[in-house]
C-alpha cells in the first residue's frame, strides 16, 4: 500500500505543509492572511492560460503562469487600496472573485479544447497529490526547500518589519524590499501547493497552522516551529487519507486535518478554552475559601 | 554643532498641508520639548525629520548631515499604540531589535548584542520582565521597553513621540531621569510632549508648533504666556481657567 511513489508524495506534501506553516505565520502576523487567499484563487487563470499558450501540462510552466497571475492579484489589491478610497477587505473580495472568475472561464475553454479532456487541469482546483509525477515532485521539493531556507534567512528582518516597520525604516532596513520578498515567498508557497492542495483551499494551509500555533506559544521562533509541524502533519495525513480512498481530493482532506488540529489547540492549548475554564473554577474556589 | 537644522520643511497628506514652511535650529546637548495643540502636526514633524513620509519638501540636517538611517545616529521611540502588542515576542527580544542595525542583514545578534540589550532593559528598571511576553506588560512597562530599545541602539540623538502618554507616575519619572542622564552624556533628545505643566521642569529647550514652527529657544525664553497664546489660541484660556491663571508659566 505504501508504495515508493506514495512515500515521495507524502514527503512532498509534508515539506509543502512545513513551508506553508512558516510563510503563513509571517503573513498571519502581518494581517495579510486574506491577501494570501486572494493570491491562491488568482493562481487559476495563470494555470489555465499557461496551458492554453503552451498546450502542455508541464508543471514548471503552469507554476510560472500561476505565479504571475497570483503576484499580479497581490499588486492589484495594493494598488486599489493606495489609489482609491476602497478598504482592504473590499479590494481583496473584488480581486479574488474577478481573478477566480476569469480562471473558471479559461478553464472551461481548456476543457472544451481538443487537448482539454486529458489535461486534468480540474485537479488544480481542489488538488490531487496522487497525480503527481516524479518530475512534479522534484519541482515541489526544490521550491519548498527554497522557501524554508529563505524564510529562516529573513527571520530577524521580517520580525522587525512586521512588528514595527517605522523603526525598521529608521535603522536603515530596506523595508520595501523586505515586504516584496515576503510577498514573493507567499506566492511561491501558493504556487508550490497548487497541484497537491489546489487553488481554492491553499490559503487554509497558510492560515490554519499559524492561528493554531499562536494558541500554543508567545514567542515567534517557537510559533514558527509549531506552525511548521502542524502544516507538515496536515500535509502527510491529508495526503495519506486521500491516496487510500481514491476519489477524494487532497486539498479538502489536508484542510480537515489542519482544522481538527486547530480545534484540539483551541480546547487544550494554554490559551485555549479548557485551561481558561479550570482557571476560572480554581479562582472561584479560592474566592469561596478566602 | 547643531543637533537639528530644519529649513522650509512642508508636508502634505492628500493635498492637505499639515506642516508648512517649518524652520528651526536646535544646538546639541539639549533636552527639547515639541509642544502644540492636537492636530498641530507634532508627530508629522517628527516623522518628516526621520524621512518616514513621502510627501515632504525642505531640508533636514541631523548633526550637520542629511539624515542617513544606516548611520544609526538617530534613536526613535514611536508612540506606544503605533504597534500591535499582541505580537508573539518578549521584552528582551524587543530591546534586542535596537541592535539589529549593528548586527547587519541576515546575521544573528551576538553575545555582545544580547548583553547590551540586557543592560538597556536594566537601565529602565525592567530586568525582571525580560522574558515576559509583551502583551502582558502594562502601558508604562511597554513604554520603558521601547525606550530601552532606543538605548540599546546607542544613538547620539533621540526622538520620542509622546513617551508620557498613558503611563504611570513611576514610569514618567524613570523616563525623564534617563533622558536627563542622556543629556549629561552630551546627547540630544527631542520629545513630543503634551503636559504643559511639566515643560519647565523637564526641558531646557522648547519648540512651539502649530502647522509651522511658531517659536523655538531656551524654555525660559519661549515658554511664555504670549507665545503659548499664539500657539494654542483660545484653547489656552480655558486651560488657564481650569488650572488657575499663571500656574503654567
Amino acid at each position: 500500500m505504501l508504495t515508493g511513489n506514495l512515500l515521495w508524495v507524502l514527503m512532498g506534501t509534508m515539506l509543502l505543509g512545513i513551508a506553508a506553516g512558516i510563510t503563513g505565520t509571517f503573513s498571519f502576523l502581518q494581517k495579510q492572511s486574506l491577501v494570501g487567499d486572494a493570491a491562491a484563487h488568482a493562481a487559476l487563470p495563470g494555470i489555465a492560460l499557461a496551458f492554453l499558450l503552451t498546450g502542455q501540462k508541464d508543471l514548471p510552466i503552469l507554476m510560472l503562469g500561476a505565479g504571475i497571475t497570483s503576484a499580479l492579484s497581490v499588486y492589484c489589491i495594493q494598488w486599489i487600496v493606495s489609489f482609491s478610497k476602497m478598504k482592504a477587505d473590499a479590494a481583496i473580495g473584488l480581486v479574488l472573485t474577478v481573478f477566480f472568475g476569469v480562471g473558471v472561464v479559461f478553464l472551461t475553454v481548456v476543457n472544451h479544447s481538443p487537448l482539454g479532456n486529458q489535461s486534468g487541469l480540474n485537479n488544480f482546483i481542489f488538488g490531487k497529490a496522487a497525480t503527481m509525477t516524479k518530475a512534479d515532485l522534484t519541482w515541489l521539493f526544490l521550491s519548498a526547500t527554497i522557501i524554508i531556507i529563505v524564510s529562516l534567512l529573513f527571520y530577524k528582518e521580517w520580525k522587525l518589519l512586521i512588528f514595527d516597520p517605522m523603526y525598521a525604516k529608521g535603522i536603515g532596513l530596506p523595508i520595501e524590499a523586505l515586504k516584496a520578498t515576503l510577498t514573493v515567498l507567499i506566492v511561491m508557497t501558493i504556487v508550490t501547493g497548487i497541484q497537491s492542495v489546489g487553488v481554492i483551499l491553499m490559503s487554509a494551509l497558510l492560515i490554519i497552522p499559524a492561528v493554531s500555533a499562536k494558541l500554543w506559544t508567545r514567542k515567534l521562533s517557537s510559533m514558527l516551529v509549531v506552525s511548521a509541524v502542524i502544516g507538515g502533519v496536515s500535509g502527510i495525513v491529508g495526503t495519506f487519507i486521500s491516496s487510500t480512498r481514491t476519489g477524494l481530493s487532497t486539498g479538502p482532506l489536508i484542510v480537515l486535518v489542519a482544522a481538527a488540529i486547530f480545534f484540539l489547540s483551541y480546547l487544550f492549548s494554554p490559551a485555549g478554552q479548557m485551561y481558561k475554564y479550570f482557571r476560572k473554577k480554581q479562582f472561584r474556589k479560592q474566592g469561596e475559601v478566602g | 554643532m547643531n543637533a537639528l537644522t530644519v529649513e522650509n520643511l512642508s508636508v502634505a497628506y492628500d493635498k492637505k498641508t499639515v506642516l508648512e514652511n517649518a524652520n528651526v535650529t536646535v544646538p546639541s546637548g539639549r533636552l527639547t520639548a515639541i509642544i502644540g495643540p492636537n492636530g498641530a502636526g507634532k508627530s508629522t514633524f517628527l516623522k518628516a525629520i526621520l524621512n518616514q513620509l513621502p510627501n515632504k519638501v525642505g531640508k533636514v540636517e541631523i548633526l550637520g548631515k542629511l539624515f542617513d538611517p544606516k548611520s544609526l545616529v538617530v534613536g526613535y521611540v514611536p508612540q506606544r499604540n503605533a504597534v500591535d502588542w499582541d505580537f508573539p515576542t518578549n521584552a528582551l527580544d524587543i530591546v534586542l531589535m535596537g541592535r539589529y542595525g549593528h548586527t547587519g542583514l541576515f546575521k544573528r545578534p551576538s553575545k555582545q548584542d544580547k548583553l547590551l540589550a540586557k543592560q538597556a532593559l536594566e537601565s529602565v528598571g525592567m530586568q525582571d520582565f525580560a522574558q515576559r511576553s509583551i502583551g502582558q506588560l502594562s502601558g508604562g512597562q511597554q513604554q520603558r521597553v521601547f525606550l530601552a530599545r532606543a538605548l540599546a541602539q546607542n544613538a547620539n540623538i533621540y526622538f520620542l513621540d509622546e513617551p508620557f502618554a498613558g503611563v504611570d507616575a513611576a514610569t514618567e519619572k524613570t523616563i525623564i531621569d534617563i533622558l536627563k542622564s542622556l543629556r549629561e552624556q552630551g546627547k540630544s533628545i527631542f520629545v513630543v510632549h503634551h503636559d504643559l505643566q511639566t515643560v519647565k521642569e523637564y526641558f531646557d529647550y522648547t519648540i512651539l508648533l502649530n502647522k509651522t514652527i511658531l517659536a523655538s529657544g531656551a524654555t525660559e525664553e519661549v515658554f511664555t504666556p504670549e507665545q503659548l497664546q499664539k500657539t494654542y489660541g483660545g484653547k489656552l484660556f480655558m486651560m488657564q481657567d481650569m488650572l488657575g491663571a499663571n500656574s503654567l508659566c
